[in-house]
């Protein structure tokens, strides 16, 4: 193994010398802990290296080793359900090894070696495969089943293939091409850096499903697209990326914690496994892998921590399972690069970021998509990635949210003054938007309701002059206004209040189905018809306010999954209700 | 026997550069001996073949490039710790300075600790009562927490955070419990109010004081958290005690720290602070939390004052990013006279969900304190509508609810500074207040919970509508 020596440290910055064969990105050792790093600059025959721990201590003399190898994760059964580190350590082996506190130079391997797989083959002896193609699966939690896939660039036909128990680094079939023997194994290595191949990118064209009012009826995202969430501390983010990952209906969810608190990761580690998914009924964590990187932790590994987690969500994308991913922070990861980039001493670009800070963004949300993947069946696999963006001050013009907004489909603008008033979730129905409309249009067309499409560009409408009805209200008062105008402002409050908040700490309104959000924004909009009417025919706003009915509107999104039915019975109660003397009042009495 | 270097180039600011070192180490810990004779210390920044730069924690006055005394000890900063360092007073980098005699270490720590293991550590959730109503109602804090205050020139911040010190309790609940106090950069009269708090209390006995006051070296602020934290977890982790750290003002600590990044010319991010003071104010706010397995726990209470009160300065707002929560005075209800002048719209406590309901505090907290949330929120937007348009523009509901608002804030914020509410009696004055307000606003409490707490007040305010009306005939 080449060795080197170290000239200079700063922080988790180390120049070493004397490398001559030294590869951009290659991974290498260094010091006597043989700390993780990764070469990132090439000086002659000094390379500059990031070092994934702590450096205190590292000095000039100090040996450094080249492995060779980029940094790579492992994949194969034993990814999910857990929690690993930025550069894939499962952080509950370090703590059997070293306690409670993380200490460096601790060398563990992503996937346990020791614990057997049961291995069913689908393939059999005499099949010619190649990248891709599945050899057979492995049960790897109750509800994912784990295909194991020909790793890339082997094929071949396949002369042996086994059942039973076996360890990741044991073979499970033999390949044979032009006389060449390949021994499969579990247990599959791929670069960081670099995306997984498939075979094609499609577009997407199905909703993910996250059961949150607002994203699913007003800016949804698509299975496979792309989103962030930006917005100032305290506004929430945190909580609808934990949503998302609790409810969303992908298969797999990776979860990145990138510089972020460390009680909120422990947070999940608990949670999880109590809470059940609402479409497989098993706990959430059965098809959760988790990534931690927080933010007293090295900073370079958290650089490496969204690299780490998307080739994961990759990974099972390639099974043909749907994937969402989400990271938190993006701007986190943005940090780290401007860190190293400043120890680099790089010419910074604006706020001190790298100038390649966009490009780098961009190629990360590129990673997401819907695509056939390899192999001969043309499954399809979804990737979808969900950035949340931290911008200082809440300013949406800093570099990391412009160049994230360059790149995602899906806008979710958090506000702080929403936050304030306790509406949750904060997303600003007035700046979010989605690129995904007209795709996902068409699967709440086919299988909620053909009405939907109206009634949600009625109630935006709503929303709208809302917003330009109160700026009239701020200057001459509410009194300006005339009697429909009123009539809007208080519908408007109504979608607000009895809609788009959702309290994703209650038991039934954290999760609401398509179904259910149409039929409650549809008696909201409902009342609204009935009252403009009622006012027409000379009833006293003051009845329309008053009426009983709207307790029940206001009501309505506790009602469980199962008592949807009331959701119908209160649309026809708002139409008698109407009728009856109980809004008309004394004038028809 | 350490090596010592006559051989320093440089000096800049707290920084000095020292040539021809073989050996030493990032982040090790250096001793100097000024010309006078006078021992400080300082740690290496970064290291080259041939040289090294040093921050000095004791600044570097006195110090000259010829007689200068550099030794490399080897290590990185340590501090030791004993049970003995409780009721002490120390100064940014542990050394007594209250005229005691030197602690005997039982052991001594790095001061950089290293991150708890998020697998290791253990939700907070146990709930604190403050005493004071817009904290435990709205805020809540909960052990093993970090929830900072942000505060401004001339706001009580030190008169509340030495009354959550006071009367902090967890229900139910009799454990050994701490309190670290880390002054860094604030004036002696500030420091000293701390002090004396504490010896009238009793609480001196159970606290241990750092103290770097405002005409101390700069840099020392940047070891004085990190000393104050590490015999915080000794505290904690290794006799079990229940600490709160507070730390003020970190306003100070990240001028330091920009001072030094000053000084090496390093690629500044916002007004000047270094791109990495977000990871290392986190170095220093993640040092909160609980273990599983473990009895104690460390709870934090930084400190910062806002300069211009602005919330978006990179100091509240990389903290605030950090943190979990954060308790935001306000200048506005200090006018009015109201004491804590806690702005409850946007302070926050992120771990309250979990901290509060049955079983912690009281099954309708959630909700109700939600509903106070919303409705001092609409509250105040109507009064400032009519501040613009006179009272009369208002709408019958939106009067009652700007009447609220005023309510809320003489009697629910508004609190004696020797006043320790409990949780029920913060909770109960919640419904009272809600009472007054029509009952289909109240959209955040269930009907249950209405029943059960609120019908007790809604009678008595009945009365009173009914008798203003007997007054109004009358007049």
């Amino acid at each position: 193994m080449e060795q080197g020596t170290i000239s200079k440290v700063s922080g988790p910055l180390v120049v070493a010398e004397g490398l001559t064969n030294a590869k951009m990105y290659d991974l290498v050792r260094v010091g006597k802990d043989r700390l993780m790093g990764e070469v990132i600059e090439i000086r002659g025959e000094t390379a500059s290296v990031q070092v994934y721990e702590e450096t205190t201590g590292l000095g000039p003399g100090d040996p450094v080793f080249f492995t060779g190898e980029a940094l790579s994760v492992e994949l194969g059964p034993g990814l999910l359900a857990s929690i690993y580190d930025g550069v894939q350590r499962p952080l509950n082996v370090i703590r059997d090894k070293v306690g409670d506190f993380i200490t460096r130079g601790v060398e563990v391997s992503g996937l346990n070696r020791e614990k057997k797989w049961e291995f069913k083959p689908t393939a059999k002896v005499g099949d010619e495969v190649s990248t891709g193609d599945i050899l057979g699966t492995v049960q790897e939690t109750v509800i994912i089943e784990h295909k194991i896939m020909v790793p890339p660039k082997v094929k071949g036909k396949i002369k042996e293939i086994y059942a039973g128990e076996f360890t990741v680094e044991e073979p499970i079939a033999v390949l044979e091409e032009d006389g060449r023997e390949h021994k499969v194994k579990m247990l599959q290595k791929w670069p960081v850096r670099r995306g997984r191949p498939y075979k094609e990118k499609i577009p997407p064209d199905e909703p993910l499903i996250s059961g949150q009012r607002v994203i699913d009826t007003f800016f949804p995202v698509a299975k496979g697209g792309t989103a962030c969430v930006p917005g100032p501390f305290g506004s929430g983010k945190t909580v609808i990326q934990h949503q998302l990952a609790k409810w969303a209906n992908a298969e797999i969810i990776i979860f990145i914690g990138c510089g972020e608190r460390g009680n909120e990761m422990t947070d999940v580690l608990m949670e999880f496994p109590e809470l059940k998914d609402p479409y497989s009924g098993e706990p959430l964590m059965k098809r959760t892998v988790l990534i931690a990187n927080t933010s007293n932790m090295p900073v370079a590994a958290r650089e490496a921590s969204v690299y780490t987690g998307v080739t994961i969500g990759e990974y099972f994308r390639d099974m043909g399972y749907s994937v969402a991913l989400q990271a938190d922070s993006t701007s986190r990861w943005a940090e780290a690069l401007r860190e190293i980039s400043g120890r680099l001493e790089e010419m910074p670009g604006e706020e001190g970021y790298p100038a390649y800070l966009g490009s780098r963004a961009a190629a990360f949300y590129e990673r997401a998509g819907k695509t056939i993947c390899l192999g001969k069946d043309e499954r399809e696999g979804t990737l979808t990635v969900v950035g949340a963006v931290s911008p200082p001050g809440g300013d949406l013009s800093e570099p990391v949210t412009q160049n994230t907004l360059r790149v995602v489909k899906v806008f979710w603008g958090l506000e702080d003054q929403l936050a304030y008033q306790r509406h949750f979730p904060a997303i600003s129905w007035l700046r979010s938007y989605s690129l995904y409309m007209d795709e996902t249009e068409k699967y709440w067309t086919e299988k909620v309701d053909p009405e939907f499409k109206k009634l949600r560009a009625d109630a935006m409408a709503i929303l709208q002059r809302e917003a330009e009805l109160k700026e009239i209200v701020r200057l001459v008062g509410i009194e300006a206004l005339s009697v429909n105008e009123r009539i809007l402002m208080e519908t408007a409050r109504s979608i607000r209040e009895d809609f788009l908040q959702q309290n994703a700490f209650h038991e039934v309104d954290t999760f609401t189905s398509l179904e259910k959000q149409f039929l409650m924004l549809k008696d909201v909009m409902h009342f609204h018809e009935m009252a403009l009417e009622a006012v027409e025919k000379g009833v006293p706003i003051k009845n329309i306010l008053d009426a009983p009915i709207r307790e029940r509107i206001s009501r309505a999104k506790f009602l469980k999954e199962e008592e949807i039915g009331k959701l119908k019975d209160l649309f026809k109660d708002i139409t008698s209700q109407f009728k009856t003397s109980n809004v008309r009042g004394e004038q028809y009495a | 026997m350490p090596k010592e270097y006559m051989t320093i180039r440089d000096v800049v600011g707290p920084l000095l550069l020292v040539e021809k070192v073989t050996d030493a180490k990032y982040n090790e810990l250096v001793e100097l001996q000024f010309p006078d004779g006078t021992i400080g210390r300082g740690n290496v920044l970064e290291v080259t073949k041939d040289t090294a730069l040093v921050q000095s924690f004791e600044g570097t006055r006195g110090l000259n490039t010829t007689q200068t005394r550099v030794r490399f000890l080897g290590k990185s900063m340590e501090v030791g710790v004993s049970k003995d360092i409780l009721g002490r007073v120390f100064d940014g980098l542990g050394h007594a300075i209250d005229g005691g005699p030197d602690i005997i270490p039982e052991k001594r720590i790095s001061i950089y600790g290293d991150p708890i293991n998020p697998c290791a550590r253990d939700y907070p959730e146990d709930f604190i009562q403050t005493g004071i109503s817009s904290i435990d109602g709205l805020n809540p804090l909960v052990r093993g927490q970090k929830l900072p205050i942000f505060s401004g020139a001339g706001l009580p911040h030190p008169r509340l955070a030495a009354q959550i010190a006071r009367q902090s309790s967890v229900l139910g609940k009799e454990e050994e419990f701490a309190v670290v106090f880390c002054a860094m950069g604030i004036t002696f009269e500030e420091a000293d109010y701390f002090v004396r708090e504490f010896k009238r209390t009793a609480a001196i006995e159970k606290a241990v004081i750092f103290t770097n006051l405002a005409d101390d070296p700069a840099v020392e602020r940047i070891a004085a958290p990190r000393v104050a934290l590490t015999a915080a977890e000794y505290l904690a982790f290794d006799l079990g005690m229940h600490v709160l750290v507070i730390l003020t003002d970190m306003t100070y600590y990240c001028e330091a720290l920009r001072e030094v990044s000053a000084a090496r010319k390093e690629v500044p991010g916002r007004r000047g602070y270094p791109g990495y003071l977000y990871t290392d104010l986190a170095t220093i706010y993640e040092r909160a939390g609980k273990i599983k397995g473990k009895k104690g726990s460390v709870t934090q209470i930084p400190i910062l004052s806002m300069p211009e009160d602005d919330k978006t300065h990179p100091i509240p707002d990389l903290t605030g990013y950090i943190t979990e929560g954060q308790i935001i005075l306000s200048r506005d209800l200090h006018r009015k006279g109201i004491y804590p002048p806690v702005d409850v719209l946007p302070s926050l406590s992120r771990l309250k969900e979990k901290g509060i309901g049955t079983g912690k505090t009281r099954e309708d907290h959630s909700s109700v304190s939600n509903q106070l949330f919303a409705a001092y929120a609409r509250g105040k937007e109507a009064k400032e509508l009519a501040v613009i348009l006179g009272e009369a523009a208002l709408s019958d509901i939106d009067k009652k609810f700007a009447r609220f608002s005023e309510e809320f804030e003489n009697r629910f914020i508004r609190q004696e500074d020797s006043e320790n509410r409990s949780i029920e009696e913060t909770l109960d004055l919640g419904w009272e207040l809600l009472s007054r307000l029509p009952r289909v606003e109240l959209k955040r409490v269930s009907e249950e919970h209405i029943e059960k707490y609120m019908s007790k007040f809604v009678k008595e305010e009945a009365k009173d509508e009914a008798s203003k009306k007997l007054e109004e005939v009358n007049v």
